[in-house]
């Protein structure tokens, strides 16, 4: 790992709040172009990780070190009230100033540039997140913490919109910090698995984790039967797409 | 001219609804509309400390409110209780703790009907000056918070990962909402200030599709429901605020036929 792609490295980090620990002894780090995933079931402590590496927390256990200040974050959940009228381009400058260039921009990336003018409220599920998604990327993060950002999207939009994340990554060569309850669909766009269940309890490239004895423990045998079948389909379909083809030759 | 009663009263309600409408479009976007209430119930204790302690009504006013809106974050931080119990609690306690030391003021000839209900007639040069200056400092606040507070209203935690510290601005915009029924206290009555703040923003609501348009609309909304009230109020003999207040119903009422129509 080159050092000064470093982006976000959390040593032996654990959050203990009203009397138990919500996330103990996690080690990661982000760097630049990678996409790092955290799993693990509800209640596991992924939000509680991903804030932790945010830096959210003032009273946690071990070190984070933070090397970048450009960070976006794309929110678990996100309702509009009906009082609430916001556009899109209202949404894309919420938390920042904009350019109208990188406003288009961002919304073309994300296939959404049509939208520009819609009410929030009358997006469909997919569109949702492809707006998120542009808003998090207008001003060019470093880091990017996306907290499981298919809700509310089918199977194939799932797998299209982590298409984009993964492309997302590409072209604006930025760390990404994703949370998943699910590994076979993030399969393909991920470098690095942190499997959490309170404490990491695995963690390594997304076949390694999808074989370890933990991981099968705790989301049962047939998910990795799952992700198997998953890999095997694809192995061909992502020819060039780096990591994965290359472990699984 | 400012010994013209009617013009001192106009100076006023256009001053109060400059403030009404961009801080009632966020409590609409906040759900605050009970909190609002609970603030102007507390006012009416600020009233009574102020006559009894002979200090400045405003100042009383914003002091108790300011009180009970740093007490209500308190409580929900230490307690179980959910957000509309805390509210109905300190509402209620204010304002029955307001009327049992009323009751030791017999002796003191004090008009609640206008604290109630508002009083045009007795709004002089002072409480212009201090609903004037008063209402450009929450302006000019609220226009310094309003990315981080509009951010944090749409949401929270995207607000907070992206570094615009939700919780103060959150706590500014409270103080902010204690000033207000400071200073307005005297024109709507502690009764319909509530009333004030939401309705013109739902008629707003109701004909705009982003958030600038909907604070401009509410902001016209509410001079229209000042003058019409005003004019009314002072032809038919009726308090001020509660006829304020009723054309700001109406306004809303005729606003509904057009939700449909594309603006």
């Amino acid at each position: 790992m080159i050092d000064n792609d470093l982006l976000v490295k959390v040593s032996d980090a654990g959050l203990y709040k009203n009397g138990k620990w919500l996330v103990k002894g996690v080690n990661l780090n982000i760097t630049k172009g990678k996409i790092v995933t955290l799993i693990g079931p509800n209640g596991s402590g992924k939000t509680t990780t991903a804030k932790i590496a945010l830096g959210l927390y003032k009273n946690i256990e071990g070190t984070v070190e933070r090397l970048t200040n450009k960070i976006s974050y794309v929110p678990q959940k996100v309702s509009i009230d009906w009082t609430l009228p916001v556009r899109v381009i209202d949404f894309m400058v919420l938390t920042q100033d904009l350019q109208d260039q990188e406003i288009n921009d961002a919304l073309n990336l994300t296939g959404v540039e049509h939208l520009k003018n819609n009410n929030l409220r009358e997006l469909s599920g997919g569109e949702f997140q492809r707006v998120l998604l542009a808003r998090a990327i207008a001003k060019k993060p470093d880091l990017l913490v996306l907290d499981e950002p298919v809700q509310g999207v089918d199977f194939t939009g799932e797998v299209e919109l982590y298409a984009l994340i993964k492309k997302i990554s590409e072209t604006l060569q930025c760390g990404i910090l994703l949370i998943s309850h699910d590994l076979h669909v993030v399969m393909s766009a991920t470098d690095y698995v942190v499997c959490l269940n309170g404490h990491v309890c695995c963690s390594g490239t997304p076949v390694a984790v999808a074989q370890n004895k933990e991981y099968k423990e705790l989301f049962g045998e047939k998910s990795s039967q799952l992700l198997s079948l998953y890999e095997h389909e694809h192995d061909h379909v992502h020819d060039s797409d780096g990591n994965i083809v290359k472990e699984a030759k | 001219m400012f010994d013209d009663f009617l013009f001192r009263a106009l100076i006023a309600g256009i001053g109060i609804a400059l403030v009404t409408g961009p801080l009632g479009c966020f409590v609409v976007w906040r759900r605050l509309s009970f909190f609002g209430d609970t603030l102007a119930h507390s006012a009416l204790l600020g009233v009574i400390l102020s006559i009894s302690f002979d200090i400045n009504i405003s100042l009383s006013i914003f002091a108790v409110s300011s009180l009970v809106a740093l007490i209500l974050l308190r409580l929900q931080n230490t307690t179980n209780l959910s957000g509309d119990a805390l509210l109905g609690l300190l509402s209620h306690s204010s304002l029955a703790i307001g009327l049992v030391v009323l009751g030791f003021l017999s002796f003191i000839r004090f008009d609640i009907m206008g604290v109630l209900f508002g009083d045009i007639l007795s709004v002089n040069v002072n409480d212009l000056i201090i609903i004037w200056a008063g209402g450009a400092i929450i302006l000019f606040v609220l226009w310094l918070i309003w990315k981080p507070l509009f951010a944090s209203t749409v949401n929270y935690e995207l607000a907070e990962a992206e570094g615009m510290n939700p919780k103060r601005v959150n706590a500014i915009f409270t103080i902010l909402l204690a000033a207000l029924i400071a200073i307005s206290i005297k024109m709507v009555g502690l009764l319909l200030i509530t009333g004030m703040l939401i309705i013109p923003c739902a008629m707003a609501r109701n004909l705009s599709n982003n958030p600038k348009q909907m604070v401009i609309l509410s902001i016209i909304g509410g001079l229209l429901s000042v003058f019409i009230g005003l004019y009314a109020s002072f032809e038919i003999n009726t308090s001020s605020g509660p006829t304020i207040v009723t054309v700001a119903i109406i306004l809303f009422i005729l606003s509904l036929s057009k939700i449909r129509k594309k603006y």
